[in-house]
């Protein structure tokens, strides 16, 4: 297979232009003859489904919450980035652009990039328009944060809840559509697979998850807009349900699945305080503004954190990275924190976290502003630990946060099954190995309201006239009974370990040996442990209950039994990647100094693979990167 | 700690519910009580039953999803807190813990402690939004809002659409969902344009699922994000200028 990621001709700030004009259009009289499904409704698929509506399509939204207002999205918590340059400190398009690819260290595609920071400025319009609380200046102009160690202040943010706010905006717009009557709203139903004829995604089949229905839905075309992946570890700061089953289903028939090992471990998530835990939580990364990362000097310290003087402790990254100091990218901070608590200097406890220190903070500026910029944050902090931040240094440790990888999509978002598109998290396209703070957001509108619903007309226009493929075709019976056949195995197994025992076991393995820092033998042990670990699975997990009734152990064995694919591939595409970038970091190739060593001549590529069946080495298809307007430089935050 | 539990248990919508009691041993009080209940559960599971259905996803205060009864009050004893965020510690060992869903008459029971809450969807559809298709807005800067509005909008927006206000409430009544919804709209340069028809269309299909407000105030109280009575008054004088400035409106398209 050969990958055309089909990115426009020209120099790259006409390419969005010419090509917004040169794809194929639907008529506004002739789109509501075409059927839409939009499996989602996080940021990217509430944007998507409330525009495709408005433009005129029928659409067909379908998520497993029980409402739209809820997704993962919803828990972002620092901000969105936009090149609005309100402050006057020289931010520009290119500048984004340029800080996006710098800081995905050159594995994402540069026509891809551009666009985002092209667009985003109009995100910003829109949502402001919608009514969105964005913080104020007390002139009434909208606010802005330098986040995620950017050195401009680019981020608009919404009191600590700025996910919230824009989910709901888009969750509104959407439910506005669907009081009109132009998208028909499926809330708690998963989608189990994906239906192709002759080659083309036509259609999905569901499961009802308060009956148990399956059901088939056909359209013109299916976008999946269905997050991120990394609860495969188990334990991350994802929402409990989110998952890869849609996406990976897609793989399944298909779908090339793009750098999947790259995953991001976000610096400041609180320790993991005892084993039944269920997930982690995230303290925003705008905290490290402010407090100061530090652990003792010595192994095994004993002394709380307030009687330990300075000289015996070490403020690690502000010695080793003078420039940055505590603002260095997530990667860098997280690897850092790994190895001084793999020293055996970790704080706490379980002596699993590092120290983020607000008393000078408070000293210098006063409790008040650190209550004001932080307050819910130290609260939520407190109401967790049972500690008081402004007393007590906060305790915090890396969490598997953010997947970087995913469906391989071109430059229409489209994935290598046509018809079937792929936005936000749930796409691999613009963060390269390493995603910058407050751009998930920013890239999950981009798709949902000024990308797809532009390009998706190109596949539409010609099948003008033609009818979706019948919810009675033969195509949809085969696949509505391979999901029952599915689920009448997990039901049947009857064996004696729960699903969480066995993804905690899987988590395990992944954080080991695909966490954030990998090597050869550690990979090639994930690719022993996890397919024993899956055929163990298929033999001994008990799923209570049936099919006909509300069955969260069910939902949940589908989901894990997914992961486990997935987690294959996620250490195949590390092992396969002898090189380290961004969050994909591996020991054999690193500098002197310890930092993140690229290898530009064999890997600047994505890697796609292809699906060749369960336990089979998938193949591998590259699609190599070529960087006209960026030098390709080895970053440092010296 | 060990504690025990008093579960409502009911398979489906129609079938009849119960209380269940279980023994809760070795539980952490660093648990959250959620994290509580998937041990429970897990216990349940290796033991051949089904396990306790309850909502939760972010488990962190944020999506809404949760929401319990716990000792008869919603989210339990900490104030200002969804369940998810609720810990072991604020339980003594021995504890009778009772755990129950929301009771009210427009959220129906799916099972155990799962219930159905869209009729909060359709309070949205039918006006909690701004009328802005996708593109067609202004430079964000071109619409000034004075910082009091914007914080007051974002004190309403707060709202995580949990329900408990609905559960704690003596009549069932959903005010305090619905006037978040309304203030943080209404309280906007953005939200002016549809300002009376957006109240009117929301209270009146609020009406539809929902009991009256008579204002006892056990909302408040309940509410996770501490939303205010406040917006309540709020909707209520606008709803009453709404019927009469609607009404004019009309008149003069006519
Ligand atoms: C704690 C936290 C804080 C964050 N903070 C920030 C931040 O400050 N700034 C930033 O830019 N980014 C942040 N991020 C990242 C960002 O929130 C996410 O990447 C982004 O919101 C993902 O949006 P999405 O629409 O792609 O997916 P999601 O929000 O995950 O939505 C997925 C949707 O798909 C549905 N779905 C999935 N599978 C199925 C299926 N099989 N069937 C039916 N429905 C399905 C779900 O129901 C849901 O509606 C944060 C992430 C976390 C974890
Ligand atoms: S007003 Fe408070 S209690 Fe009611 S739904 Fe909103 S957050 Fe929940
Ligand atoms: S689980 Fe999200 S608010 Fe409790």
């Amino acid at each position: 297979m050969q990958l055309d990621a089909k990115i426009p001709e020209g120099p790259i700030q006409d390419k969005w232009d010419s090509h917004k004009f040169n794809v194929k259009l639907v008529n506004p009289a002739n789109k509501r003859k075409y059927e839409i499904l939009v499996i989602g409704t996080g940021l990217a698929g509430a944007s998507a489904a409330a525009t495709l509506g408005e433009l005129g399509y029928n659409v067909t939204v379908i998520t497993y919450h029980d409402s739209p207002r809820r997704a993962h999205s919803i828990a972002a918590q620092g901000g969105i980035n936009a090149t609005k340059n309100y402050h006057g400190d020289g931010d520009s398009v290119f500048r984004l652009f340029y800080d996006t690819l710098k800081g995905g260290d050159y594995r994402s595609r540069e026509a891809n990039v551009y666009r985002l920071a092209e667009v985003s400025s109009d995100i910003i319009d829109q949502c402001t328009a919608q009514g969105i609380p964005f913080a104020r200046e007390y002139g009434g102009l909208l606010d802005n944060r330098s986040f995620g160690g950017a050195q401009v202040s680019r981020t608009f943010y919404a009191r600590g809840q700025t996910g919230q706010q824009l989910l709901l905006g888009a969750y509104q717009a959407l439910a506005r559509q669907i009081k009109l009557g132009k998208v028909k709203l499926y809330a708690r139903t998963e989608m189990l697979d994906i239906v192709l004829h002759e080659g083309r995604a036509v259609g999905v089949i569901t499961r009802d998850l308060v009956t148990g229905e399956i059901r088939a839905h056909s359209a013109h075309a299916v976008v999946l807009a269905t997050g991120g992946y990394a609860n495969a570890y188990f334990l991350s700061t994802m929402a409990m349900a989110s998952n890869a089953t849609a996406a990976w289903r897609a793989h399944r028939k298909g779908a090339l699945f793009a750098n999947a090992s790259f995953t991001q471990i976000h610096p400041t998530a609180i320790p993991q305080s005892d084993d039944t835990q269920s997930k982690l939580t995230l303290m925003s990364e705008s905290l490290r503004n402010d407090g100061r990362i530090w652990v003792p000097k010595k192994e095994g310290e004993e002394r709380p954190p307030g009687q330990i003087p300075l000289d015996d402790r070490d403020y690690y990254l502000e010695r080793k990275y003078p420039a940055f100091g505590n603002l260095v990218p997530r990667d860098v901070a997280s690897r850092n924190a790994m190895t001084v608590v793999e020293e055996g200097r970790g704080v706490g406890s379980r002596k699993n976290g590092v120290y983020l220190d607000f008393a000078e903070s408070i000293e210098r500026l006063g409790k008040a502003v650190i209550e004001e910029r932080y307050g819910n944050l130290f609260e939520m902090y407190e109401r967790i630990t049972d500690e008081n931040p402004y007393e007590v240094p906060m305790r915090i440790y890396p969490a598997p946060h953010y997947t970087m990888g995913g469906l391989w999509v071109d430059y229409n978002l489209m994935t290598t099954i046509p018809g079937l598109y792929s936005i936000g998290e749930a796409n691999f396209s613009d963060h390269g190995a390493n995603r910058l703070g407050a751009s998930a957001l920013m890239q999950g509108l981009a798709d949902g309201y000024f990308v797809l619903p532009y390009t998706i007309s190109d596949y539409l226009a010609p099948l003008l006239g033609t009818q979706p493929v019948p919810t009675d075709h033969q195509v949809f019976a085969e696949a509505t009974q391979d999901v029952h056949d599915r689920v009448d195995r997990l039901l049947s197994v009857n064996g004696g370990r729960t699903v969480d025992w066995f993804h905690r076991k899987l988590g395990k393995i992944l954080e080991t040996h695909v966490g954030m820092s990998r090597n050869e033998l550690g990979l090639q042990k994930a690719l022993r442990e996890i397919p024993a670990l899956r055929e163990e699975y298929h033999n001994d997990v008990r799923v209570p209950g049936e099919n006909e009734s509300f069955n969260q152990s069910l939902e949940k064995a589908g989901r894990v039994e997914d992961f486990f694919e997935l987690a294959e591939l996620m250490a195949l595409d590390a092992l396969n990647r002898r090189e380290s970038c961004g969050g994909h970091f591996r020991e054999e190739s690193q500098t002197p100094e310890g930092e993140a060593l690229r290898n530009d001549d064999d890997y600047a590529y994505v890697a796609a693979w292809e699906f060749t069946g369960v336990g089979e080495v998938p193949n591998l298809i590259k699609e190599p990167l070529e960087f006209e307007y960026v030098a390709l430089a080895q970053r440092s935050y010296k | 700690m060990n504690i025990t539990l008093r579960v409502w248990r009911q398979d489906n919508p129609d079938a009849p519910g119960r209380f269940v009691e279980y023994d809760a041993p070795d539980i952490e009080s660093h648990s959250s009580f959620l994290e509580m209940l998937d041990v429970v559960n897990e216990r349940l599971t290796d033991q051949g039953e089904e396990p306790i259905a309850f909502d939760s996803d972010c488990r962190e205060g944020i999506c809404g999803m949760c929401g319990l009864m716990i000792n008869g009050l919603a989210h339990g004893p900490q104030q200002g807190t969804a369940t998810c965020q609720l810990h072991m510690r604020k339980f003594e060992d021995g504890d009778v813990i009772t755990i129950e869903p929301w009771r009210a008459a427009g959220f129906p029971i799916i099972r155990d402690l799962v219930v159905d809450r869209s009729s909060f969807d359709r309070i949205i559809e039918a006006g909690g939004y701004i009328t802005v298709p996708t593109g067609s807005a202004p430079d964000a800067n071109l619409i000034l809002v004075p910082k009091p509005a914007a914080d007051a909008a974002m004190d309403a927006a707060a709202c995580i659409g949990c329900g408990a206000c609905v559960a704690s409430c003596p009549n069932g009544a959903a005010q305090l969902f619905v006037a978040a919804k309304v203030a943080n709209l209404n309280l906007l340069p953005q939200g002016q344009p549809e300002r009376w028809t957006r109240v009117e269309a929301m209270v009146d299909e609020m009406e539809r699922y929902f009991g009256s407000c008579t204002n006892h105030g056990e909302c408040e109280a309940a509410c996770p994000k501490r939303i205010s009575l406040d917006f309540i008054a709020m909707m209520n004088r606008d709803y009453i200028k709404a019927k009469f400035k609607n009404r004019r409106l009309a008149g003069q398209r006519s």
